[in-house]
């Protein structure tokens, strides 16, 4: 089954450092440095108490919370959620994986895909997949 | 007396519209809801519309009405912001900011008229790149609440069927035909696991909605629908810290019962934003119709059909069966309400005694981020 180049993320000055870390192959995501809570998406304040936040390392490893493949589309793919290990739940697609044998809680690891202007985009695989 | 009736309700008879335009069927459908309440154009002092209107929020449809107001609204929460229109029109009039409050919808879908955002939120370098359609989003809060609740496909077929059931009596329904619990799982998978006949249709049409003062309401001959109670709120991610499992409805739908004074089982009617099968089974929940996680079980047997369940919902065929017009419902939702608070709806499904009626708006996506506007409506 093919997969179709993902549509482009918007650029903003609160994605930048993310995108440059993404083309190195660095996961990361945002905590804050006054609750020190991890959110998703990230973004300058923090959503929980309104401090200021900063850029950390993620593993990049998490479960899925939630999944449905869109059949209708050519060729289907499969919208998600899934829990990083972090603790943030964050929207994704789930690539390399027969959609049949997914499962909610099922581990899954980050795989980077470009989207079609060529920026890398945070999706997930199967933890058992070989790399 | 209430603070400000419901005096006019009209949607256009058609769905499907290749010469017209947005703005004329807002027009139209502004005329027809004028007719019904015994008005014209020149006594509306106030307008509301919202993202389904062409051009600079509610200024370029004015100005097409060459309307004379004194009040404006644009509250753009999707599909549910023509419930909040409702409220914020009886606010507004109770406020002495206008008289009669004018609200209108209509778009052209079918036509190729594309909908959703005018430019990306703060989430779309986060969202937009996974292609979440709307349909997959509402299927995710499905495969979600299956797995913490045990709620299955059949359970959600029923919703459709009981609106099915409905819209046989509504010669306008795009889908006139009753279906079965069979039909509904043998239709095709469009995002796992919601299939085919647990989506709503895809319409051109509209609708409107005329809101006056008591002082102006007391002098028509139409019968006075009060806004007795109502509650809006929102819903997102939560930071990361999500549950996709129960919807802004707790929060809008608390509100408008505690305003109203009432509770769950005072309410003989229910108007409940359907886009999917599902949007009706969390609302149902969050409203407080049952206890949460009981939904399913809520639904099924055909407990949502008129003269047969306890809570007859969507009498015209609703979303599922007879109209999504602009891809928005909740102006359908108060039209149908008004319907059956005035004992105008069609005599198969028309609810005996129908004196307290609820309409609820979703508008956005269940599982990620979307608004919630709650009316309680009694006949006075």
């Amino acid at each position: 089954m093919g997969e179709s180049l993902l549509p482009a993320p918007p650029a903003s000055p609160e994605t930048a450092k993310f995108v440059a870390a993404a083309r190195e192959g660095r996961f990361l995501i945002r905590r804050c440095t006054v609750c020190a809570k991890p959110h998703w998406y990230p973004r300058a304040i923090c959503p929980f108490c309104g401090g200021e936040t900063q850029w950390e390392e993620a593993t990049g490893r998490g479960e899925l919370y939630a999944f449905s493949t869109l059949m209708r589309a050519d060729p289907p793919y499969t919208l998600a959620y899934v829990t990083l290990a972090e603790g943030p739940t964050m929207m994704t697609n789930i690539v390399d994986a027969d959609p049949a044998a997914l499962a909610i809680g099922q581990p899954v690891r980050i795989v980077w895909r470009a989207a079609e202007d060529g920026t890398p985009v945070p999706c997930f695989t199967p933890a058992d997949q070989p790399t | 007396m209430a603070d400000a009736y419901i005096v006019g309700a009209y949607e256009l008879p058609y769905r499907k519209a290749p010469d017209k335009s947005v703005a004329q069927m807002h027009g139209e459908a502004a005329l027809g809801a004028l007719a019904d309440a015994g008005l014209t154009l020149a006594d509306v002092d106030g307008y509301f519309c919202a993202g389904d209107a062409t051009g600079l929020g509610p200024v370029s449809m004015a100005d097409y009405l060459n309307l004379r107001l004194r009040h404006l609204d644009s509250t753009e929460i999707g599909g549910s912001s023509y419930v909040a229109h409702v409220a914020h029109a009886a606010e507004a009039i109770r406020a002495g900011k206008c008289d009669v409050a004018l609200i209108t919808l209509a778009g052209r879908p079918r036509q190729g008229q594309k909908g959703g955002l005018p430019f990306p939120g703060p989430e779309g370098a986060w969202e937009i790149p996974f292609r979440p359609v709307t349909a997959n989003v509402y299927a995710m809060a499905a495969q979600r609440h299956m797995h913490e609740f045990g709620t299955t496909s059949e359970q959600l077929a029923w919703i459709k069927v009981a609106a099915s059931e409905h819209a046989q009596h509504n010669p306008h329904a795009m889908l006139p035909r009753p279906v079965t619990v069979e039909e509904v799982l043998a239709s095709p998978i469009i995002a796992s696991p919601l299939h085919m006949l647990d989506c709503c249709v895809v319409s051109d049409g509209g609708g409107a909605l005329v809101v006056a003062r008591p002082e102006i309401a007391h002098g028509l001959s139409r019968p006075r629908v009060a806004v007795k109670g109502a509650g809006e709120s929102y819903k997102g991610q939560n930071g990361g810290a999500i549950d996709i499992t129960w919807s802004a409805g707790r929060m809008s739908g608390a509100t408008a019962f505690a305003e109203a004074g009432i509770t769950p089982a005072d309410i003989k009617y229910a108007s409940i934003y359907d886009s999917f099968t599902i949007t009706v089974l969390i609302t149902l929940e969050d409203l407080g119709f049952c206890a949460r996680g009981r939904g399913g079980a809520f639904v099924a047997d055909g407990n949502l059909i008129s003269g047969v369940g306890a809570l007859p919902f969507n009498t015209d065929g609703g979303g599922l069966c007879n109209n999504h017009p602009a891809n928005r419902g909740g102006m359908t939702k108060v039209i149908e309400a008004v319907r059956q608070l005035r004992s105008e709806a069609h005599p198969a499904v028309q609810v005996p005694s129908c004196d307290l009626a609820l309409v609820h708006g979703t508008g956005g996506f269940l599982a990620s981020r979307h608004g919630s506007a709650t009316l309680i409506l009694e006949r006075e």
